[in-house]
C-alpha cells in the first residue's frame, strides 16, 4: 500500500468516527435509538463474522447468544447489580456455551453444524419463554435501568448512544488486534485448508472451539447492551429470525472482511427506516435485494469493492509494465 | 394408555406429511447441493395458491390442480432457474443463505397480499371418527396417512423401478459419469425440482386442514422437515421417510407425556444427539466425498 493511500484511509476513518460522534448530537430520541441499535447489532455481527467469515464455521445461534447476554443484563441489573458485572457473567456464560456448542463442529461437516446451532437457537428461545421464575416468560422484564459509567448517568439517549459507540470502538480494536494476531491467522488457516493447518502444527480442535466461543461471547456483549437500550426484554426478539438476520448482515456486508458487519448491520437496521414509505413491502424488497446481491456477488458488498480494487490494481500494474518494458529493451 | 393409539395414529399422520417435505429436501440436496431453508415456506405457500384459486371461483378439486401446477411452476421451475442456477457456482453456503432470504420474501408476500390472520382450509379427507379395535380414531389422520403412504410408495417406485428414476439417481450420485453414459443430467435435476414442488404442494394440501393456513406456519414445518431429513439420513430417501414418521410420533407423544411447553424441544434434542453420535442419520450412509 502506498503511503498516500494509507493517509487517505486514516483520514477517511477519522472523518467517519468524528461524524459518528458529532452528527447524532442533533438527533431526536428515535434517531439515537436506531443508531445505538446499529452499534449493538454490529458488535453481534462482528462476533459472527469471526466465527463464520474468518474461521469458516456456520452458526445459526448468534441471536440466542444476544438473548443470553440480554437476559443476564436484565436479570442482574434489575436486582441492583452493576451492568459491568452482568457483562462479565454474559461473556463467561456465552464463551462457555459457545465452546460446548463448538464440539459438534469438530465431528461434522459444516451444514450439519448449521442445524445443531439452529436447534440450540430454538432451545434457548424455549427456555427464555418457559422458565418464568428466571425470565418472567412471555411478559418479559421491564424497567431495565441504564448504567452509570465513571459516574456519568446514561439514562438519556445521547449518553447511552455514546456508551454503545464506545463499546463498539473497544470491541472493534480488540477484534482488529485478534485477527492480526497468530490466533486470527490460525482462524483463516482453519477456513482455507483445515488439513494443511493441522499439518503445520495448528491445533485445529482448539482453534475451532475458540473461534466459536469468542464469536459467541461477542454476541453476549451485544446482548448486555441491548437490554438497557430497549429497557425491556422478552423472548420474541431472540427467536431464530434474529440469528438468521445476523447471518444475513454478515453475508450482505461481506463475510471475512473486517468492515463487513458494520455495513451489513447498517443496511439491516437503517434500511427499514429509509424504506418506511414502502410500508409492508420493505421486507420483501430486502429479501429480493439480498438474493440479487448474492447472485451478483456471494462475498457481499465489500466483495464487489474488493473485486473492483483488485482489477484496478492489476490494470495499473500492467500499465506500469507496459511503460517499463520499452525502457528495459533499450537499456543495454 | 387410553389414547396411546390415537396419539400414535395422529403422530404417524403428521409424521408422514413431514416425511413428504423431508424427501423433497433430501432430493434437492442430492441432485444439486441445495440446502433449502425455504422448504417450510414451500409447504406453506401452495395452500394459499389453492385458496386464491377457490376465491376466484374454482371448485375445490380444480383449485387443488391449479395449486399443484402453479407450485410446480413457481417453486419448481422458477426456483431452479431464477435462484439455484445462478447461485450454484458460488457454493453451498451462499445458496443456503439465498434460500433464507427467499423464505423471508415468501412469508412477507403472503402476509402482505393475503392476510396476517390464519385462514381455515377445507380437508380433502372427510372428518369424523372411525372405530379401530373398539376405539375411535380420527378419520382425517387415517386418510392423511393413507395418502402419504401412497405418495411415498409411488415416489420410491419411480426412483427405483423406472428408467427415469435410475437416471435421476445416476445424475445425483455422479453427474460426470452419468453425462458420459448419456443421462440428460440437466433435465434430471430439473425433474427433481419439479418433484419437490409437487411433494410440497401435496404436503401443503394434507397439513393445512390440521394447522390452518398461516403465513408463519412455514417456520415450524421447515424445522420439522430438516430434523426429519437429518435424523433419518440426509442422503437417503427412505431415511427421510423414517425420520419424518419418527419425528411426528415423538412430537405427539412428547406433547402428551413430557410437557406442552417443551414439546418442541424433544425433536431438537433428538436432532443434536443424532448429529453427535450418528451424523449420517439412522439409515444414512456416511458421506465420503468431503473435499
Amino acid at each position: 500500500m502506498s503511503p498516500a493511500n494509507r493517509y487517505l484511509r486514516i483520514g477517511f476513518g477519522a472523518v467517519v468516527i468524528a461524524a459518528l460522534i458529532i452528527v447524532p448530537m442533533g438527533f431526536q430520541r428515535y434517531g439515537l435509538f436506531i443508531l445505538s441499535q446499529w452499534a449493538v447489532m454490529t458488535i453481534a455481527a462482528m462476533g459472527l463474522n469471526l466465527t463464520l467469515g474468518y474461521a469458516g464455521q456456520v452458526s445459526l445461534a448468534q441471536g440466542a447468544f444476544v438473548g443470553i447476554g440480554a437476559y443476564a443484563a436484565a436479570i442482574m441489573t434489575s436486582n441492583g447489580l452493576p451492568l459491568i458485572a452482568a457483562l462479565g457473567v454474559a461473556v463467561v456464560l456465552c464463551f462457555a456455551v459457545g465452546w460446548i456448542l463448538g464440539y459438534p463442529a469438530l465431528r461434522v461437516q459444516h451444514h450439519y453444524l448449521a442445524f445443531v446451532t439452529l436447534a440450540f437457537s430454538t432451545l434457548a428461545f424455549l427456555v427464555f419463554r418457559n422458565e418464568d421464575w428466571l425470565t418472567k416468560g412471555i411478559y418479559g422484564i421491564s424497567n431495565i435501568p441504564r448504567p452509570e459509567v465513571f459516574g456519568f448517568p446514561t439514562r438519556r439517549p445521547l449518553p447511552f448512544y455514546y456508551l454503545c459507540l464506545g463499546s463498539l470502538g473497544i470491541v472493534s480494536l480488540a477484534v482488529w488486534w485478534l485477527i492480526r494476531s497468530p490466533w486470527g491467522r490460525a482462524f483463516v488457516a482453519l477456513r482455507e485448508n483445515p488439513v494443511r493447518a493441522l499439518s503445520l502444527g495448528i491445533d485445529t480442535r482448539r482453534y475451532t472451539l475458540m473461534a466459536f466461543a469468542i464469536g459467541s461471547a461477542l454476541g453476549g456483549v451485544a446482548g448486555t447492551l441491548y437490554a438497557p437500550l430497549t429497557q425491556y426484554v422478552d423472548p420474541v426478539p431472540f427467536s431464530l429470525s434474529l440469528s438468521l438476520d445476523l447471518l444475513m448482515m454478515v453475508i450482505v456486508g461481506g463475510s471475512g472482511f473486517f468492515f463487513g458487519p458494520f455495513l451489513g448491520a447498517m443496511i439491516a437496521v437503517l434500511l427499514p427506516e429509509w424504506l418506511r414509505f414502502t410500508q409492508g413491502y420493505y421486507l420483501m424488497i430486502y429479501a429480493v435485494a439480498v438474493i440479487l446481491l448474492l447472485i451478483y456477488s456471494p462475498t457481499g458488498i465489500l466483495g464487489i469493492l474488493d473485486r473492483y480494487l483488485a482489477e484496478r490494481r492489476t490494470k495499473i500494474a500492467s500499465a506500469l509494465r507496459a511503460v517499463a518494458k520499452p525502457k528495459m529493451e533499450t537499456a543495454p | 394408555m387410553s389414547n396411546l393409539l390415537d396419539l400414535l395414529v395422529a403422530g404417524l399422520a403428521t409424521g408422514a406429511i413431514y416425511a413428504i417435505a423431508a424427501v423433497g429436501f433430501t432430493l434437492l440436496w442430492q441432485t444439486s447441493q441445495t440446502i433449502n431453508f425455504a422448504q417450510g415456506e414451500f409447504v406453506m405457500l401452495p395452500a394459499f395458491l389453492m385458496l386464491a384459486a377457490m376465491q376466484a371461483g374454482a371448485p375445490f378439486w380444480l383449485a387443488i390442480i391449479i395449486g399443484i401446477l402453479l407450485s410446480m411452476l413457481l417453486l419448481g421451475l422458477g426456483f431452479k432457474m431464477l435462484l439455484v442456477d445462478p447461485m450454484l457456482r458460488h457454493g453451498v453456503l451462499p445458496l443456503a443463505i439465498a434460500t433464507m432470504a427467499l423464505a423471508i420474501g415468501i412469508k412477507e408476500a403472503v402476509k402482505q397480499f393475503w392476510s396476517a390472520e390464519a385462514s381455515p382450509f377445507p380437508s380433502i379427507v372427510p372428518t369424523g371418527d372411525i372405530s379401530i379395535l373398539g376405539r375411535p380414531v380420527a378419520l382425517q389422520s387415517i386418510g392423511v396417512l393413507a395418502l402419504a403412504i401412497v405418495a411415498v410408495i409411488a415416489l420410491t417406485a419411480l426412483l427405483n423401478r423406472t428408467s427415469i428414476g435410475h437416471q435421476m439417481q445416476a445424475a445425483a450420485q455422479n453427474p460426470t459419469v452419468a453425462r458420459i453414459i448419456g443421462v440428460p443430467v440437466e433435465r434430471m435435476i430439473l425433474l427433481t425440482f419439479l418433484i419437490n414442488a409437487f411433494l410440497v404442494a401435496l404436503a401443503s394440501l394434507l397439513i393445512t386442514p390440521i394447522y390452518l393456513a398461516k403465513f408463519s406456519s412455514g417456520e415450524v414445518l421447515g424445522q420439522a422437515a430438516f430434523i426429519a431429513a437429518i435424523v433419518g439420513g440426509f442422503n437417503q430417501v427412505r431415511g427421510a421417510i423414517a425420520g419424518g414418521l419418527l419425528i411426528g410420533v415423538v412430537d405427539n407423544l412428547a406433547a402428551a407425556y413430557v410437557s406442552t411447553q417443551y414439546r418442541a424441544a424433544v425433536p431438537l434434542i433428538l436432532l443434536i444427539v443424532i448429529i453427535l453420535f450418528r451424523p449420517q442419520g439412522i439409515l444414512g450412509r456416511p458421506e465420503e466425498r468431503t473435499v
